[in-house]
C-alpha cells in the first residue's frame, strides 16, 4: 500500500518510492537534469569558441583546415552507429532480450573503443605537425605573424580542450556500459525493470549529440577555400 | 520481565549507532546533520581568516602580516565562506532535512546521491584546505585571469580542484531536489499548497544545476592553462582575460542568490509562525523566487563595468540589474504584510526574522547603487562593495540561517534551547553585524579600496569600530555554538509542535522517527491554514 | 494532484528496428551532406547550413535514439530550459564581445 510507512525495498522500488512507475519516472528525469548540467558544461566553452571564432575567422578558418577531415567523418560515423547500437540495446531490453542487450552493449562499447583510437591517432597526428599548444615549435602554416600564431593557438586550445573533455565522458560512458553489461549478466534487469539501461542510453546519446555540433565546429570551418 | 528503562521511541537519530550507521546513511536527516556538522567547521575557518583581515586593518601600516600573505587571508575567507559554507548552508541542512518532510516525503529522490553530495563537500574542503594549508592561495576567491593563470605563484590548483567538486556536490543537490518536487509530493500537495520554503529551495536548485557547470568548465579551463598551457584566457596569445569574468560571473551572481534564496524560504516560515497568520501574497511570494531565479541569470555582466566591457553591455546589464530587485522588494512587501495585523511573538527565530528583513533591505538598496553605472565607477573595487554583499549574505543569509536552526532545532533534537541566551545572541549578532559593516559602507564611499591592507590614517577610526564590531559579532556566533551543544544534554524536552506551527514537519514527533511519517499524510488544506489553526484554538479555549 | 501522472510508461512503445535504421541512414546521410556542403563557398551561409544540419542531427537523435517522442512534456521542458540557458549565455555574452568600441568603454 502506497500509503504505509515502508516497504521491503527492492531494486525497482525502492525504500523513498511509492510505485515502480513513480521511481522510473523519477530516475529518467533525474538523468535529464544532469544531461542539462552537461550541456552548460561544455556550454561554456562553447562561449569560448563562439567568440574566438568570430574575432579571428581567417585563422580558425586555416587551423579547421589543417585537422584531418576524412578522420573526423569517420569517427562521427562511428558514434553515429554507436548511438543506433545503443538504442538496439535499449530495445532489447524492453523485450527482456538478456543476450541481445549485452550483445548490442558489446558493440557499442566496440564503436567508442574505436572512437577513441581514432582521437588518438589524430591527436598523435597533431603532435607531430606541431599543432599542440603546450609545444615549444607550434607552428601553423599558412598563418603569418607572431600575433596570429597566438590565435592559432587558440584554436588549438579550444579544440584539444572540447574533444579532450568530449573523450573524457565517452571513457565515462564506456566504463558504464562495461557495469550494465556485467549487471545484465548477473540477470538484474527484466522487460519490467531496465532503467540502468535506459539511462545509460540517455549519456551515451548525449556524449553522441555534442560530437555532432563538434565536428562541424572545428573540422568543416572554410573547407572551400584552397589548400 | 521488561527490563527497567523504557523503551525508547525510534528516532532517526537512535535508529543505528557506530559511524558507519553515519557515514554510510541514506537518510536524509542524518545527512542533513552531518552537513550541518561539516559546514560549521568551515564557517569557523572562514570566520578565522575573517579575524585575522580584521585585526590587520586595526592599523593602517601592513603590520600584522605581509602584503603577500593579506592576499592569501582575503582570498581564502572569500572561498571558504563562499563555496564551502553560504552555498551549501541552508539547502544541505535545513532543506535536506525538512524539504521531504514539508512536502510528505519519505526521503529525497536519490538518497545515496545525496550522501554522495555530502562526501563531494568533504573531498572539495580536502583540497581547499590542503592548499591553505601548504601555503595558500592569493588570487582573491574571484580568480582573475591572467594573474591565477600565468602569475601566481600559490595552490591556485589545488583551491580549484577543491571547488569544482564542490561544485559538484551543489549540482546533485539541486538535481535531487528538483525530481524530489516534481515527483515526490504527497497526496494533495499540489503546488499550491507548498510551503514556501520549498518553492525557495525549489527556484535555488534550478540555479544550481543550470549555473553551477559553468563555473566548474571555467576552473576546468583555469587549471588547464595553468598546467598544459592551454591558453584560453591568455592575452599573449589574443586571448581575452574578460572572457574569463564572463564565464565566472555567470555562475557567481546568480550563486548569490543560492545563497540568499533558501534564507527567504526560511523567513516566510518564521513570519507566518509568529504572526499566526498565513503568508500575504503566497503566490507572489512562489512567483518571485522564480523571477529572482530567471532574471538573477540575466545580470552578470554588472560585475565587468570597468573590467573593459562595452558600455553598451554595461547599459544593458544595469538596466536588467534593477529588474532583479523587483521580485526581492515583492517578498519584502509580502512578509510586512504577514506581520500588518497578525498575532506577532518574539521568539528567537523572528527576532532573525526581523534582523534579516531590515538588514536585507539594506543591503538591497545598496545593490542598486552599485547596478547604477555612474555610482559603481565610484565605488567598485571599494569597501562600498564589501559592505553590500555582506549585508545581505550575513545580514541576510546567516541571519535567516540562525533563524531557521533555532526555528527548527526543537523537531531536530527534541530539545529546546535556552530561549534567554537565544534572545541575548540575537542582539549581539545584530548589534556586532551593524557596528562591523555600516562602517564599510562610509570607507568604501570615502574611497578605501578592497582587498587592501595599507591604508590612509584618516580612515583608521573607521576600521577600528569596524574592527570592534567584528568582535562583538564572533561572540554572538560563538553563543549559539555553546548553548545549542549545552541543549542536547540539559535542554527542555519539545513535543512535536513548539511553535502551534503549521506545516507537514510539525505533524510528526521531535525528532522524527526514520521514516518521518506513519502514514503518508493526504494533504486537503492550504499551507499556513492558521486561520482554521486559531479558530481552533479560540473554539477549545487555548 | 497525484505525483504519478496519468500518462503510459514508454515502456509501451517499443520502435521497430526499421525505424531506428532508417534514422541511423538519416543521420549518416547528413554527415556526408554537411561534410560536402563545407567545400562548398556559400559566405556566411556555410555556418548556418552546418548549424542547421548537426541541429536535424540532433534533433533525430533526441526524437528517436532518446525517444523524446514519447516523454512526458516535464522531460520536453528540461530540454528546452537548458538549451534556453545556454542561448542566454551565448547571447547576453554577445552583448559584450559584439559591441566592443561600438559606444566606447566606461571611464574613458
Amino acid at each position: 500500500m502506497a500509503s504505509e510507512a515502508h516497504h521491503l525495498e527492492t531494486l525497482a522500488l525502492r525504500e523513498q518510492f511509492n510505485t515502480e512507475e513513480q521511481q522510473k519516472d523519477a530516475s529518467t528525469l533525474g538523468m535529464w537534469v544532469f544531461l542539462i548540467t552537461e550541456i552548460m558544461f561544455f556550454g561554456g566553452m562553447f562561449l569560448a569558441y563562439t567568440i574566438y571564432r568570430t574575432t579571428f575567422p581567417n585563422v580558425f578558418g586555416i587551423a579547421s583546415s589543417s585537422l584531418n577531415l576524412p578522420i573526423g567523418a569517420t569517427n562521427t560515423c562511428v558514434l553515429l552507429l554507436s548511438s543506433f547500437t545503443m538504442v538496439m540495446a535499449v530495445r532489447a531490453a524492453q523485450l527482456g532480450q538478456q543476450k541481445m542487450i549485452i550483445f548490442f552493449l558489446i558493440i557499442t562499447m566496440l564503436f567508442g573503443f574505436a572512437f577513441l583510437g581514432i582521437k588518438a591517432y589524430e591527436w598523435t597526428e597533431k603532435f607531430e605537425e606541431h599543432h599542440v599548444p603546450a609545444q615549444a615549435a607550434f607552428h601553423l602554416d599558412g598563418v603569418t605573424g607572431p600575433d596570429q600564431q597566438g590565435h592559432a593557438k587558440l584554436f588549438f586550445s579550444l579544440y584539444f580542450a572540447m574533444t579532450g573533455l568530449h573523450a573524457l565522458h565517452m571513457v565515462v560512458g564506456v566504463s558504464i556500459l562495461a557495469f550494465i553489461i556485467w549487471q545484465t549478466a548477473r540477470g538484474t534487469y527484466s522487460a519490467k525493470y531496465f532503467t540502468p539501461v535506459d539511462i545509460a542510453g540517455l549519456y551515451w546519446h548525449f556524449v553522441d549529440v555534442v560530437w555532432i555540433f563538434l565536428f562541424p565546429l572545428f573540422y568543416l570551418i572554410d573547407r572551400h577555400l584552397p589548400k | 520481565m521488561a527490563t527497567a528503562a523504557v523503551l525508547e521511541r525510534e528516532t532517526y537519530l537512535n535508529s543505528g549507532y557506530g559511524l558507519k550507521s553515519w557515514l554510510l546513511t541514506k537518510d536524509h536527516k542524518r545527512i542533513a546533520v552531518l552537513y550541518f556538522i561539516t559546514i560549521s567547521i568551515f564557517f569557523a575557518l572562514g570566520g578565522v581568516f575573517a579575524s585575522l583581515i580584521r585585526l590587520e586593518l586595526l592599523t593602517p601600516q601592513g603590520d600584522l602580516v605581509s602584503s603577500e600573505t593579506y592576499n592569501k587571508l582575503f582570498t581564502m575567507h572569500g572561498v571558504v565562506m563562499v563555496f564551502f559554507f553560504l552555498i551549501p548552508s541552508i539547502p544541505a541542512t535545513l532543506g535536506n532535512f525538512f524539504l521531504p518532510m514539508m512536502i510528505g516525503a519519505r526521503d529525497l529522490a536519490f538518497p545515496r546521491i545525496n550522501l554522495l553530495s555530502w562526501y563531494l563537500l568533504i573531498a572539495g574542503g580536502g583540497f581547499a584546505v590542503f592548499a591553505m594549508v601548504a601555503g595558500g592561495v592569493d588570487t582573491g576567491w574571484t580568480f582573475y585571469t591572467p594573474y591565477s593563470t600565468s602569475y601566481s605563484n600559490t595552490y591556485v590548483i589545488a583551491t580549484a580542484i577543491g571547488i569544482f567538486i564542490a561544485g559538484f556536490s551543489s549540482i546533485l543537490t539541486g538535481l535531487n531536489f528538483v525530481v524530489t518536487v516534481h515527483r515526490m509530493r504527497a497526496p494533495g500537495m499540489t503546488w499550491f499548497r507548498m510551503p514556501l520554503f520549498v518553492w525557495a529551495h525549489y527556484a535555488t536548485s534550478l540555479i544550481q544545476v543550470l549555473g553551477t557547470p559553468v563555473i566548474a568548465v571555467t576552473l576546468l579551463l583555469v587549471l588547464c592553462e595553468r598546467s598544459f598551457h592551454i591558453g584560453i584566457f591568455d592575452p599573449a596569445l589574443g586571448g581575452d582575460p574578460v572572457l574569463f569574468q564572463h564565464l565566472f560571473w555567470f555562475y557567481s551572481h546568480p550563486a548569490v542568490y543560492i545563497m540568499v534564496l533558501p534564507g527567504m524560504g526560511v523567513i516566510s516560515e518564521i513570519v507566518s509562525t509568529f504572526s499566526r497568520k498565513s503568508v500575504y501574497g503566497y503566490a507572489f511570494v512562489a512567483f518571485s523566487s522564480m523571477a529572482i531565479a530567471v532574471i538573477g541569470f540575466l545580470v552578470w555582466g554588472h560585475h565587468l563595468f570597468v573590467s573593459g566591457q562595452s558600455l553598451y553591455a554595461g547599459l544593458i546589464f544595469s538596466f536588467l540589474s534593477y529588474f532583479v530587485a523587483i521580485p526581492s522588494a515583492v517578498k519584502v512587501f509580502n512578509w510586512t504584510a504577514t506581520l500588518y495585523k497578525g498575532s506577532i511573538s518574539y521568539a528567537t527565530p523572528m527576532l532573525y526574522a526581523f534582523g534579516f528583513i531590515g538588514l536585507f533591505t539594506i543591503g538591497g538598496l545598496t545593490g542598486l547603487f552599485v547596478a547604477s553605472l555612474g555610482m559603481d565607477v565610484h565605488v567598485t573595487d571599494t569597501y562600498f562593495v564589501i559592505a553590500h554583499f555582506h549585508y545581505v549574505m550575513v545580514g541576510g543569509t546567516i541571519m535567516a540561517y540562525l533563524g531557521g536552526v533555532h526555528y527548527w532545532w526543537p523537531k531536530m533534537t527534541g530539545r529546546m534551547y535556552p530561549e534567554g541566551w537565544a534572545k541575548l545572541s540575537a542582539l549581539i549578532v545584530f548589534l556586532g553585524f551593524n557596528l562591523t559593516f555600516f562602517p564599510q559602507f562610509i570607507l568604501g564611499y570615502l574611497g578605501m579600496p578592497r582587498r587592501y591592507h595599507v591604508y590612509p590614517e584618516e580612515f583608521q577610526i573607521l576600521h577600528v569600530l569596524s574592527t570592534a564590531g567584528a568582535t562583538i559579532l564572533a561572540v554572538g556566533y560563538v553563543l549559539p555554538a555553546i548553548y545549542f551543544l549545552w541543549s542536547l544534554a540539559y535542554g527542555e524536552p519539545a513535543g512535536p509542535n513548539p511553535w502551534r506551527a503549521s506545516g507537514l514537519e510539525w505533524q510528526t514527533p521531535s525528532p522524527p522517527p526514520t521514516h518521518n511519517f506513519d502514514r503518508i499524510p493526504v494533504v486537503t488544506e492550504e499551507a499556513y491554514n492558521y486561520a482554521r489553526v486559531v479558530e481552533e484554538e479560540i473554539k477549545v479555549g487555548q | 494532484m497525484d505525483q504519478h501522472q496519468e500518462h503510459a510508461p514508454h515502456t509501451e512503445h517499443v520502435d521497430s528496428v526499421k525505424t531506428y535504421a532508417l534514422v541511423l541512414l538519416a543521420l549518416l546521410a547528413a554527415t556526408i551532406l554537411t561534410a560536402f556542403v563545407a567545400t562548398l563557398d556559400l559566405g556566411p551561409l556555410n555556418i548556418i547550413v552546418a548549424l542547421g544540419i548537426a541541429v536535424v542531427k540532433m534533433l533525430l537523435v533526441a526524437l528517436f535514439f532518446m525517444h523524446v517522442r514519447y516523454s512526458t512534456n516535464l522531460t520536453r521542458l528540461v530540454i528546452v530550459g537548458g538549451m534556453l540557458w545556454l542561448a542566454i549565455l551565448l547571447l547576453l555574452s554577445f552583448v559584450d564581445f559584439g559591441t566592443r568600441g561600438a559606444i566606447g568603454v566606461l571611464g574613458r
